[in-house]
Formats: structure tokens, C-alpha cells, sequence
């Protein structure tokens, strides 16, 4: 499995589009922070990048990146390596190099710029987020029968988490406002991973109440290191069950 | 050899292999023909593994293949069309190979030489035209002397000294004793290298039998002839 790895780094480290992409993360990232002398402002607009861009750019890439290593993986297949090993190597090569780009496009120049527990909690969220993504794209790409597919349904997982989620919560909270759901709201966030890292980094940076109501209810219900904790074991769920289950079906399919 | 036993597949409604039994041994090179969509491919990848079969087995030195892996050590496969990492060197490409199956020290680069790839070693897979990769196909598939070799349309995209090339590696191999197993529409590339032909039409086997047998059979000599003829009197096994 190393040694597919490796290769599969060395492809993608060489690959343009994550240069560019570490590029504009970084770009931005310096942008942002030299705007304004309030850090914390700086890293609320970051939060907003890395919430916004990370997701599509990080499912959008692995997909199609995926669905063009097909014949590749036909090829390592024909070797005598276990099935579980060669998606595993694919997942790890390409959430790898996608999770480097970040951590040097903006935690690079924020440690420089602006260290704080605050900025390393939003690079951990940045990372989680990258790898979450990747690992849905693996899903999208063990499920689907074609890119064109595959592609449009990680179109739309992505719209889903990042607005499509958020709308469905608030028509959800606006009719049943007469009824104690606050826990509810709390466990149904737990359901989307944008939502997530979007409250793990807000309860960092003490606005959690200025940014909306389930930031809000975090705050009230978990507390700053419990409502942390909570929020990054879901993340990590989020990481390893599309894991596993693209996994598992990968062992059944057919290429 | 290799034992297929009642391999049966279907995708969605398309019955892409049914029920079929085929007992291929050691020194034959089995011509996989038929027209486009009989399940020829199909057949080749439930043998690699790639395409898990519904119903039937298949069997290599009468072992039953299901689970295990390692029994594709023994196997050199080359697709149809390969594709490879964009920015991968050649050179990359064939050490990855060889890293992968740390079991064998001795490598056949009588192609990668004989193709020339020693020259162009350094050059990423993006760059290579379509021919040039499935000469690094073909040269990945060499590169361990396995027993059994599966060629899926080995000479298509080739140049014709390439391909010449290919066929006389082939030719050496059988007469190692190797078993060979290939497919192409080009049926003049398989004359003089084909020693049993079988015959794959809407994924029923229609017949396997020798190139001998044919051409008494038909009374033709020349490959494409005696196909042509067979195709055209519906031969029955």
C-alpha cells in the first residue's frame, strides 16, 4: 500500500491544479490577515474561505480525479494486491496532497501572521474538511457508473452541506418554534460536516452567538470544550464511515 | 491451466457471460473471439478478478479463485487501454510495478529495450502518445515471465515494427510453454501465434476448438478465411 501511495504522491505533487490551489488559499489567506489588525476578524473571513471553498474544490477534484485513475486502478488490481489496499492507496494519495495544500496555503501564513489556538483550530477544521470531502468523493466514485454521474452527484453533495442543509434547519426550526427543539437542532447539525466545523471554529473565537443560532446553541448546550470535542468526534465520523463503506463496496464491484 | 466452470454474468438485464466452461491449459495460445459486446472482455476480467462473477468458478492450477489475491502474481495482464498518472515518468511507472511484487528480482526488459522506452524513460505519462503507452503496457505485462498471459487487443495503437515485435515475444513465450490468452479483430496479427480458437458470441460460448480442427473443417488455411468461413456457416460445437 506504501508503495502506491508514494507513486500516487508523486503524481499529484506535481499536478498544477494543486499548485494553483495552494497558491490562491495562500494568497488569500495573506490578503485577509493583512486587511485588518484584529486577527480574530481575519480569521472569521478565513473560516468563510475554508467553509465555501474547501468543500467543492476538495470533492470536485478527488471525484474527477478518481473516476481518471479507473484504468489505473484496473492495472493495479491485476497485481497481486488486496482490493482494500488499492482504494485505501487512491484515498490517502489524493486527500493527502489536497490536505498539504491547505495546511501550507493558509496555516503557513497564518502561524506568521497570526498564531493562536484560534488559527490552529481553524487549520485542524480546514484539514477534517478536506479529508471528509475526499472521502465522500471516494463514496461518490465506488457508487457511480460514470464521471458525468459521479461528478453531478458530488455537485450537489456539496450544494446540500453548504446551503441546501442550512435552509432545510431553518424551515425545520421555523415550524416546529413551539416546541422544545433545541437538542434536536444540536443533533441534527451533527448530520452535516460544514455545520460542524463551522461551529467547532466559532466556539474558538467566542462569536459563536453573534453567527447565527446554532452556533448559539453549541455554545449553550456543550460549552466551549465539550461542544469542541463533540464536534470534532462527528468529524472524524464523517471522515472514516464513507471510508469504510466505499471499502466495502469497492470489494464488490465490478470495473 | 485455467478452469472456468459455469461462469455466469449479467449486467442489470445483459447477460454478458452465460454459463460458460472453458478448460484452458499450459503451451496453448487461446484466441478469444467474437464480435463486439459477446462478453470477451468480460470473460478476461472475471479471470484477473476485476469483474465478480454471479454464479460458476474459475479455477488456476485447479485452485479455486474467489477471495485470494495472490494467485494474479502468476498472471501478466495487459489492457485494452492504459491509462497512468499524468505527471509518472515511464520510469516510475515500471519501478511502482516493481515494487509491488517484491517476490521477483529478475526482470524480462527484452521490450523496454526493444521498444525503446530506455530512451525515453524520463518522460511523463501524459506526454506519450497512445501507442507509446500501450508499449509500457505491454512491457509491464513482460516484465515478470509469468505463466499465464492475458492480452486484451495487444497490438491495437501499435506501429507495425512494434507491433511485429510484440508478436515475436509472443511466439517465444508460447514456446516456453507459457499460456497465452488473447483477443483482437485483427485477425491477421493472431496468424501463425493462435493455436486454439474460441469463439464468444452474446455471451455464449459457440465453439473451442484448434486452429487444425478449423482448417480441416473449413478447408481454408489462412486464419481470417477460416473465421470468416465459420462466422458464415454458423459452425456449432
Amino acid at each position: 500500500m506504501k508503495t502506491i501511495i508514494k507513486y500516487v504522491l508523486l503524481d499529484l505533487f506535481r499536478n498544477k491544479v494543486i499548485m494553483v490551489y495552494t497558491l490562491i488559499l495562500a494568497i488569500l489567506a495573506i490578503s485577509v490577515l493583512n486587511l485588518d489588525d484584529n486577527a480574530s476578524k481575519g480569521l472569521l473571513s478565513l473560516l468563510n474561505v475554508t467553509l465555501l471553498f474547501v468543500p467543492i474544490i476538495t470533492i470536485l477534484f478527488s471525484t474527477i480525479y478518481f473516476f481518471n485513475s479507473i484504468e489505473f486502478i484496473e492495472l493495479l488490481l491485476s497485481q497481486p494486491i488486496k482490493r482494500s489496499k488499492v482504494v485505501l492507496a487512491e484515498y490517502y494519495g489524493v486527500a493527502l496532497p489536497l490536505a498539504a495544500a491547505y495546511g501550507i496555503g493558509i496555516g503557513v501564513p497564518l502561524l506568521l501572521l497570526a498564531p493562536s489556538t484560534a488559527a490552529v483550530t481553524l487549520l485542524i477544521t480546514g484539514i477534517l474538511l478536506t479529508l471528509i470531502f475526499s472521502s465522500l468523493a471516494l463514496l461518490i466514485f465506488v457508487k457511480s457508473k460514470d464521471k458525468t454521474k459521479g461528478i453531478g452527484v458530488a455537485i450537489i453533495t456539496v450544494l446540500f452541506f453548504t446551503l441546501l442543509f442550512d435552509g432545510m434547519l431553518l424551515a425545520f426550526i421555523y415550524s416546529f418554534s413551539d416546541y422544545p427543539i433545541d437538542s434536536a437542532v444540536v443533533g441534527i447539525i451533527a448530520f452535516n460536516p460544514v455545520d460542524l466545523a463551522r461551529v467547532l471554529m466559532l466556539l474558538q473565537l467566542d462569536v459563536a452567538v453573534l453567527m447565527g443560532y446554532s452556533g448559539a446553541l453549541f455554545k449553550k448546550f456543550l460549552g466551549s470544550a465539550t461542544g469542541s470535542v463533540f464536534s470534532i468526534a462527528c468529524l472524524l465520523f464523517w471522515v472514516v464511515v464513507p471510508l469504510l463503506l466505499s471499502v466495502r463496496i469497492f470489494n464488490k464491484k465490478d470495473l | 491451466m485455467i478452469g472456468v466452470h459455469q461462469l455466469t454474468k449479467s449486467f442489470g438485464k445483459f447477460k454478458a457471460l452465460d454459463s460458460i466452461s472453458l478448460q484452458l491449459s499450459k503451451g496453448q495460445t487461446v484466441c478469444l473471439l467474437g464480435p463486439n459486446g459477446s462478453g470477451k472482455t468480460t470473460l478476461i476480467k472475471s479471470i484477473l478478478g476485476l469483474v465478480i462473477p454471479e454464479a460458476g468458478t474459475i479455477t488456476i492450477d485447479s485452485q479455486a479463485v474467489k477471495k485470494d489475491w495472490q494467485y494474479r502474481s502468476g498472471i501478466g495482464y495487459m489492457p485494452q487501454i492504459g491509462r497512468y498518472p499524468d505527471n509518472m515518468t515511464i520510469e516510475q511507472v515500471i519501478d511502482m510495478i516493481k515494487e509491488l511484487r517484491p517476490e521477483h528480482t529478475v526482470y524480462d526488459e527484452e521490450l523496454f529495450h526493444g521498444f525503446g522506452l530506455d530512451k525515453l524513460k524520463g518522460k511523463t505519462m501524459r506526454s506519450l502518445s497512445g501507442g507509446t503507452r500501450q508499449k509500457v503496457s505491454a512491457c509491464l505485462t513482460f516484465l515478470f515471465s509469468p505463466g499465464v498471459y492475458i492480452l486484451d487487443e495487444p497490438t491495437a495503437g501499435l506501429d507495425p515494427v512494434a507491433s511485429e515485435l510484440l508478436k515475436e515475444k509472443i511466439g517465444r513465450e508460447r514456446t516456453a510453454g507459457k499460456l497465452i490468452l488473447v483477443t483482437s479483430h485483427v485477425l491477421s496479427d493472431l496468424e501463425g501465434i493462435a493455436s486454439h480458437i474460441v469463439y464468444l458470441q452474446d455471451g455464449k460460448l459457440v465453439f473451442y476448438k484448434s486452429v487444425e480442427e478449423l482448417q480441416v473443417a473449413t478447408g481454408e488455411l489462412r486464419l481470417n478465411k477460416v473465421i470468416a468461413q465459420v462466422m458464415k456457416e454458423g459452425l456449432r460445437a
